[in-house]
């Protein structure tokens, strides 16, 4: 069978079961539809959280970036999964203890004041949006590329899906889908990776493998520093970002994790702050099958790309480079008139440009693995998608139907009436998403360094010193969300969108650039918090003794039911 | 002791935990993944260079076990001070 019908039939069956299960776990409450009831195992729970937190990003673009950067690509390797030590260890079990829906809901309640919610409210609704746009697009490249449907179509039937499950099952309905939707993602990210690890090494397990020698007796990695230095590339294992970039962009993005609200969410689902603790360790053992996989895909798919391309004659090209060409992904332009692909370091010199995209997309092609794998990983390539959306929109939903309406604007309204304005929500959120995913704005990718440093520089701090010190008033917390997020947004606006020719290391302060400043607002938060708390008037006692009480696990259960 | 006692030693312990677990976590990522990396580039593990495999490998591998020792430290920790869920 060819690889298109065989795509349509594996993304079909795959798109049915979600459906399945969704009507299978609709909500019937609120809390159902918020944190799915409160009763999520650990184990279903991480498994959703890992499918949640890995977007189309990380299938589709993580390994392809960290071939084209090679050590310097260690940053999102750390940065996306050392934010779990900090969940698990400061945040999880004592959001989960404190029993509310959302994280607006902590903020807002813990610095008794409601301009603090509505701060978080807005970051949170601002974040979500940024990144569902992102995965609505990455829907609609993996339905034309390999089902050859039209972009927008695609980015309609994805948009149909999630509405499905999204608006019917709210939490309940996203987290079993979830659960689904990981085990299809990460079968189909391990099966080509294992194939192309046995193909150059020898060796069944890609962590292993790329550690190990290739079939002329030389170290893989060796090897491609070698073929690196020749092209007059830095060498793999080197990179060429400062040090000073390095440590500040990996903590933006660890503390960005930290503080993502669709990420902490999960944390309320599950029983007992016990179950807390160790669905975040199951979460972060999930989604390490990909994120230590996919360096290895990255040196692998170097190398083949580079001994496949460098130096050959153009007209000899393999089919899938043609492909690929056709859709723009591939560029090649023969500068000096010989025939042959000059792939150097060298931008003058330099005849071929390539898309890191296509570096998971195309590897079974370029590897040619039978065709049952490449429709596979279209399918993976739209369960870490659709997941991500389902759970971005949720968090958008909630915080229009419970952080606003519920607590600011109708504290009225019905439990029926919220579920209601929970679903409608929904559907509109899914609906922006989607326009925002078929006319994307140009800067998708430059909000993305926005979200996390966003989410680093406002709610991290505020919630760590809600937790951890007791003194801390609503004065302090304001002030230092604000200057976070005024500082983080001023700096990333300047470089990105004011004079985006200014974006270069020279230019940036201290040497951070805009994806790393995000720590350095984080720590200005904390100052600037620490500092005003200091010469304003302690919390309420009422606030001082739930502090007290949620470093306690003891009485979880008894939290949800107010 | 009274409630708020042990309450109060129970959180010291807590934070002591925390304390010893996030200096490890933090030397495993920053610490031999970036600021050591050149250093520890100099060793070599099989086929992979000690700093660059911290970065890309070894410094998951330690966030999952951190996260393990929590639980089980923890779990340890509210049994013995009563304060464990039913």
């Amino acid at each position: 069978m060819d690889v298109q019908n065989l795509t349509f039939i594996i993304v079909g069956a795959t798109f049915a079961l979600y459906i399945g299960i969704a009507i299978w776990a609709r909500a019937g409450s609120t809390k159902e539809f918020y944190v799915a009831g409160g009763g999520v195992s650990p184990l279903a729970n991480g498994m959703a959280t890992a499918a949640d937190w890995m977007s189309a990003a990380s299938f589709i673009s993580m390994a392809g970036l960290i071939s084209f950067m090679g050590y310097d690509g260690s940053i999102y390797l750390m940065g996306w999964t050392g934010g779990y030590v900090l969940l698990a260890l400061l945040l999880a079990p004592y959001l989960r203890k404190f029993g509310k829906f959302t994280v607006p809901d902590f903020v807002g309640d813990r610095f008794y004041s409601n301009s603090a919610r509505t701060v978080a409210v807005f970051c949170a609704i601002f974040i979500s949006f940024t990144y569902v746009a992102g995965q609505m697009r990455g829907v609609g490249v993996v339905f034309s590329r390999f089902l050859e449907v039209d972009v927008t179509w695609g980015i309609v039937i994805g948009m149909g899906i999630v509405f499905f499950y999204a608006v019917l099952g709210g939490m309940k309905g996203i987290t079993y889908t979830q659960v689904a939707q990981y085990c299809v993602l990460i079968f189909a990210f391990m099966v080509p990776a294992i194939f192309i690890s046995i193909m150059m090494t020898g060796n069944p397990i890609p962590q292993l493998g790329f550690g190990d020698k290739t079939s002329d007796g030389v170290y893989l990695l060796d090897k491609l520093d070698g073929l690196h230095r020749e092209l007059g590339f830095a060498a793999y294992t080197d990179g060429s970002k400062s040090m000073v970039d390095l440590f500040f962009i990996t903590a933006a993005l660890m503390v960005g994790t930290a503080g993502l609200p669709h990420v902490i969410v999960r944390f309320f689902t599950v029983p007992k702050v016990k179950d807390a603790r160790i669905s975040a360790g199951y979460a972060l053992l999930f989604i390490a099958i990909l994120y230590t996989t996919a360096p290895a895909i990255g040196a692998f798919a170097r190398t083949n790309l580079i001994e496949t391309v460098s130096g050959k004659e153009y007209a000899k090209m393999p089919e899938w480079f043609k492909k690929w060409e056709s859709t723009g992904l591939i560029s090649f332009e023969d500068k000096d008139q010989d025939g042959l692909i000059r792939y150097v370091a060298d931008k003058q010199a330099n005849e071929l440009v390539i898309d890191k995209d296509i570096m998971v997309l195309a590897n079974p092609e370029i590897a040619r693995l039978p065709n049952w794998v490449i429709a596979l990983v279209a399918a993976g390539g739209l369960a870490a998608a659709l997941s991500t959306a389902a759970g971005l929109l949720l968090v958008i939903s909630t915080s229009v139907s419970h952080d606003l309406i519920k607590k600011q604007f109708r504290p009225d309204i019905s439990a029926k009436g919220e579920l209601l304005a929970a679903r409608l929500a929904a559907a509109v959120a899914v609906i922006i998403a989607g326009i925002l995913g078929i006319y994307p704005p140009g800067f998708v990718a430059e909000v993305v360094s926005f979200a996390f440093g966003l989410a680093a520089a406002s709610f991290f701090p505020a919630i760590i010193l809600g937790i951890f010190h007791k003194r801390m008033n609503k004065e302090g917390a304001i002030a230092g969300m604000v200057t976070g997020i005024a500082f983080t947004s001023a700096y990333i606006i300047y470089f990105k969108f004011i004079s985006p020719k200014m974006d270069k290391a020279d230019h940036w302060w201290l040497g951070i650039s805009p994806a790393g400043i995000g720590t350095l607002g984080m720590i200005l938060n904390f100052a600037v918090s620490l500092l005003v708390s200091r010469f304003t008037p302690p919390p309420p006692p009422e606030v001082q003794e739930m502090v007290e009480e949620i470093r306690i696990p003891r009485g979880a259960g008894e939290a949800v039911q107010h | 002791m009274d409630t708020r006692g042990k309450a109060h030693q129970y959180w010291k312990k807590n934070l002591k935990l925390l304390a010893i677990l996030l200096v490890i976590w933090f030397v495993v990522s920053f610490g031999c993944g970036i600021l050591l990396v050149d250093q520890l580039n100099e060793i070599r593990l099989g086929g992979f260079k000690l700093g660059f495999w911290f970065a890309q490998q070894g410094s998951i591998y330690s966030f999952i076990v951190l996260i393990f020792v929590y639980f089980w430290q923890m779990n340890k920790l509210d049994g013995k001070f009563e304060v464990d869920e039913e």
